[in-house]
């Protein structure tokens, strides 16, 4: 058996993984990426709009800082997020996008002087500072109190890849392109490494390291209708779950953006309406400030593409071939400003729809785009049931998105999960007591029995079709676990989803190639696909409240009473097994820095838990007594939540920004 | 219903098998409005041939996975409507690349040897800068300048069409000059017209290009190679009559 031997395996090699990769060999540890693509190739090159992070270089975006980014963020998860963690993320996020500038990445930048924007459909003209010339600038975005997305035109996520990747290249780390790892090893305490299969050679072979991280992004493919990239199945998740030891968090709260192209479910970015677009209906009616009068388009995706769909079903989509839409309208923003700002979004709408977005409205209609759950860790981003494994970015639950993330917010975490996970793995590797020999017999029976699993699928004469069984769990997602979830539809997708599974296990492969196989590899990953989807079928079962992106028809309310807590998913290693077993992790609302309330937008009916009220009333007293007393606004913070000691030493600093001038030493 | 059906010609070959040859294999399917050939090949391996081999990541065109030649003409699949094209259809991998299996060729592996060889990432004048402290400032014009030829997805399809990169296995092609004027246009790469000079300054960088610009032709992020590629050369040329 073929053993490859390093310090930090990483297993995804888009952003999350790429800076994670970079922190841990800048401590001097080898490091090695499996890839299931070249990376540049990987999903986060297709984050449009922007990455969040505070620096308050536009007009709009003055008097923006941690703060508020922080309460942003914890708003639009519906308090589902660990506010600790969100402390981390929105201090370190500006520095993200700082290293970034400093490495390469083209940010868009501010003009001096007037320019027009739309504004709640109305022209509006803004004048930057001076001082701000050439300095990063932000758009507008869903959810936020301030324009802080930056960004690099409406090609982010692709720029940023590619300052990441040629880092990559630069520091000389190793990626294995076309890799993937279908099981780890551990023995139910410790992780190992990964059974990895080579997919063109199909050669199985060992990677053991001391730290293991996965970065695998999203599970979007579960779905039929989905932004997500082919390569989006959740096969990072099944990597945890499959130990059964690991568990997955929050895997019923899924996202989905209203803004997806109709009927192909391409992507068109949240910045169309950040820059003042609008969403109109079959007669051309703008609805949103209907529904939402304070936020309008720009309330948080699960609250926009929930009215959209509730719109739909009130009779006022559009009606084609392929079903029902509504519209989306940049051409109010004009042809100057979309052939500089939205050049991607007008050559997907050139080239898929065949029409002109500076002329014609768009049609879209909500589509599956992120993943709120995934391998549930702790604040350092190790899963605390299996030692040295960790997890970053759409895969893990961190948790920094509750059951709602904001836009611009994901590809903001890749990095900032990258920098902070990468510095806590060094620390990892550093310490002498996870110096371990590696368990090489245990390497070889994890590899002899995927090597086993693997001939065993592809002789065994079974009747059913692999890319079938994938579509009817699709169908299922799309059906029973969508945008609108109630108990029938739920248990009903339950029992599908788990017919699924048994039938999973009687697929019959034709070609019998063990090498390149695209058949082979479906057959496999559907099977895995099958038992994420009743996770999270299961767990959205089991919610009985509404709470971010996890809407019950039958209980529209939050339930901060019951409900204010993380859903953990174990499965077992039984081979018979078809649910997972399932823990609830209550969030302390006596701790938190922000505790529950009203959002800002969406509904204002929801039940208390029985501390918020003692906490609201606490944290109104400590700002009130730090405010009369002069003390700033981190001294506040601090006494409110203390989190600075849980950072790594090297992203403790604080923030520069025009109006807040650090001291020059 | 006949008049819907179309043709494909797709080359098959697997050189991991020893017993395999090279050959064109025909399918047919029925056409549906708005379908790319993202649509169709996946519809031919799910229905017809769960064998056949591809790359698909985005299926939007922004990840550079599919690039293929189609009808003789280097594209990305997944954002080449079937509409546009004749009734037969005949898709082969791109050349150049070395050959997986199919229409799946290993671009990623030219790519990252081409980028380090290359150097094909920011050259900074500080190491490792403070974080905690504004940005260093940029021309907003600028900015757009680098992410115009930033924009660049690596799929390939200059490479596949260039006449020069058919003769020398070690071009950089139209890709590996289009970041070089990438880092060149950027005011934080400290690197100087000599240093390029070095990396571009052969037969295998800017002088192998013979300015038959089918690169420019056939890139589907449309980059303004055709300007980029003689600018550079007029650059290196001024630093290589220097040198004689």
């Amino acid at each position: 058996m073929n053993t490859i031997l390093t310090d930090v395996l990483v297993i995804g090699g888009g952003l999350a993984g790429l800076r994670a990769a970079i922190g841990a060999k800048q401590r001097g540890h080898r490091v090695l990426i499996l890839s299931l693509v070249p990376p540049k190739r990987s999903h986060s090159a297709a984050a449009q709009g922007g990455m969040q992070a505070s620096l308050a270089n536009v007009i709009r975006g003055q008097d923006d800082n941690e703060d508020v980014h922080f309460e942003d963020t914890v708003r639009g998860s519906d308090w589902g997020a660990d506010q600790v963690v969100a402390r981390m993320f929105v201090n370190t996020a500006p520095k993200a996008v700082r290293e970034l500038a400093a490495w390469g990445t083209p940010w868009s930048r501010v003009r001096r002087g007037d320019h027009n924007v739309v504004i709640n459909g109305e022209k509006v003209t803004l004048t930057e500072r001076d001082a701000a010339h050439g300095l990063i600038a932000q758009r507008d975005f869903g959810g936020t109190e301030k324009w802080r997305a930056c960004h690099v035109s409406d090609g982010t996520g692709h720029a940023m890849l590619f300052t990441m990747s040629d880092q990559v290249i630069r520091h000389d780390i190793e990626v294995l392109e076309r890799t993937e790892a279908l099981a780890l090893i551990h023995d139910g305490e410790r992780c190992y490494g990964a059974v990895v299969r080579n997919l063109v050679s199909g050669e199985l072979f060992a990677c053991m390291a001391k730290a293991t991280i996965i970065a695998t992004g999203g599970a979007g493919r579960l779905y039929r209708v989905t932004t997500n990239a082919v390569i989006c199945e959740g096969m990072g998740h099944a990597l945890a779950l499959e130990t059964g030891v690991a568990p997955l968090g929050n895997m019923e709260a899924v996202q989905f953006h209203p803004t997806g192209i109709f009927p192909a479910g391409i992507l068109v970015t949240e910045g169309c309406r950040g820059d003042g677009g609008l969403l109109r209906d079959a007669d051309g009616h703008r609805f949103m400030p209907d529904y939402e009068p304070e936020k309008k388009e720009l309330a948080s995706r699960d609250v926009v593409s929930r009215r959209m769909e509730e719109h739909i079903r009130n009779g006022k989509g559009i009606s084609s071939r392929f079903g029902k839409h509504l519209w989306l309208d940049i051409t109010l923003l004009g042809k100057q400003h979309i052939e500089h700002n939205l050049r991607e979004v007008k050559e997907i709408c050139e080239i898929f729809l065949g029409m002109n977005p500076a002329r014609s409205w768009i049609p879209v209609r909500p589509a599956q785009h992120y993943t709120m759950g995934g391998i549930r860790t702790n604040y350092t981003g190790e899963s605390p049931w299996l030692k040295g494994l960790f997890a970053a970015g759409e895969a893990a639950c961190w948790d920094l998105h509750g059951f709602n993330r904001l836009g611009g917010n994901s590809v903001a975490e890749t990095v900032v999960a990258g920098m902070i996970v990468g510095e806590f793995i060094a620390d990892f590797c550093d310490n002498p007591a996870n110096t371990v020999a590696p368990p090489i017999l245990l390497a070889g029976e994890f590899v002899r029995r995927e090597k086993a699993a693997l001939e065993k699928l592809l002789y065994h004469p079974g009747k059913e079709n692999a890319f079938r069984l994938c579509a009817e769990m699709q169908d299922v997602m799309t059906r029973s676990v969508g945008i609108f979830r109630n108990a029938d539809n739920l248990q009903e997708g339950v029992a599908h989803l788990r017919s699924l599974l048994r039938k999973s296990l009687d697929i019959g492969i034709v070609g019998k190639s063990g090498g390149s196989n695209p058949e082979l590899v479906a057959a496999y990953r559907v099977r895995r696909m099958l038992k994420l989807a009743i996770t999270i079928a299961e767990g959205a079962y089991r919610r009985v409240e509404s709470r971010g992106a996890h809407f019950r028809e039958d209980f529209p309310k939050r339930d901060d009473q019951n409900w204010l807590k993380r859903t953990l998913a174990f499965w077992s290693n039984d081979p018979e097994s078809d649910l997972p077993r399932l823990e609830y992790e209550p969030l302390d609302v006596k701790r938190m820095e922000l505790p529950p309330g009203w959002r800002g937008y969406g509904s204002k009916d929801y039940i208390d838990h029985p501390d918020t009220l003692a906490r609201q009333l606490e944290v109104a007293e400590v700002k009130y007594s730090y405010l009369t007393a002069g003390k700033d606004r981190f001294a506040l913070q601090e006494a409110l939540m203390p989190y600075a000691d849980y950072l790594p030493e090297s992203l403790r600093g604080k923030n520069e920004r025009l109006d807040e001038p650090l001291e020059r030493r | 219903m006949k008049n819907r059906q179309i043709t494909f010609q797709i080359l098959r070959y697997n050189p991991q098998d020893v017993a395999s040859k090279p050959r064109l294999q025909s399918y047919t399917l029925e056409k549906d409005s708005g379908m790319t050939l993202f649509i169709a090949l996946n519809e031919i391996r799910e229905q017809q041939d769960p064998t056949l081999q591809f790359d698909f990541v985005c299926r939007a065109g922004i990840c550079g996975s599919c690039a293929m030649m189609v009808n003789g003409r280097p594209r990305l699949a997944c954002r080449t409507l079937i509409s546009d094209l004749p009734k037969t259809i005949v898709l082969t991998p791109l050349p150049f690349f070395e050959l997986i299996g199919d229409l799946s060729v290993n671009t990623g592996k030219w790519m990252r040897g081409m980028s380090r060889h290359l150097e094909a990432w920011l050259h900074s004048r500080e190491e490792s800068p403070d974080l905690g402290r504004i940005e260093e400032k940029m021309e907003p014009e600028v900015a757009e300048a680098v992410y115009e030829m930033d924009r660049c997805i690596e799929c390939g399809c200059c490479i596949a069409a260039c006449g020069t990169a058919q003769m020398r296995q070690d071009f950089v092609g139209a890709v590996g000059l289009g970041k070089i004027a990438r880092f060149r246009l950027d005011p934080r790469d400290i690197r100087a017209d000599d240093d390029f000079y070095e990396l571009i300054g052969d037969d295998n960088g800017v002088f192998g290009c013979m300015s038959l610009l089918a690169c420019h032709d056939v890139c589907p992020k449309y980059l303004p190679l055709k300007t980029q590629i003689a600018f550079l050369r007029r650059k290196m040329a001024k630093i290589a009559i220097r040198q004689e």
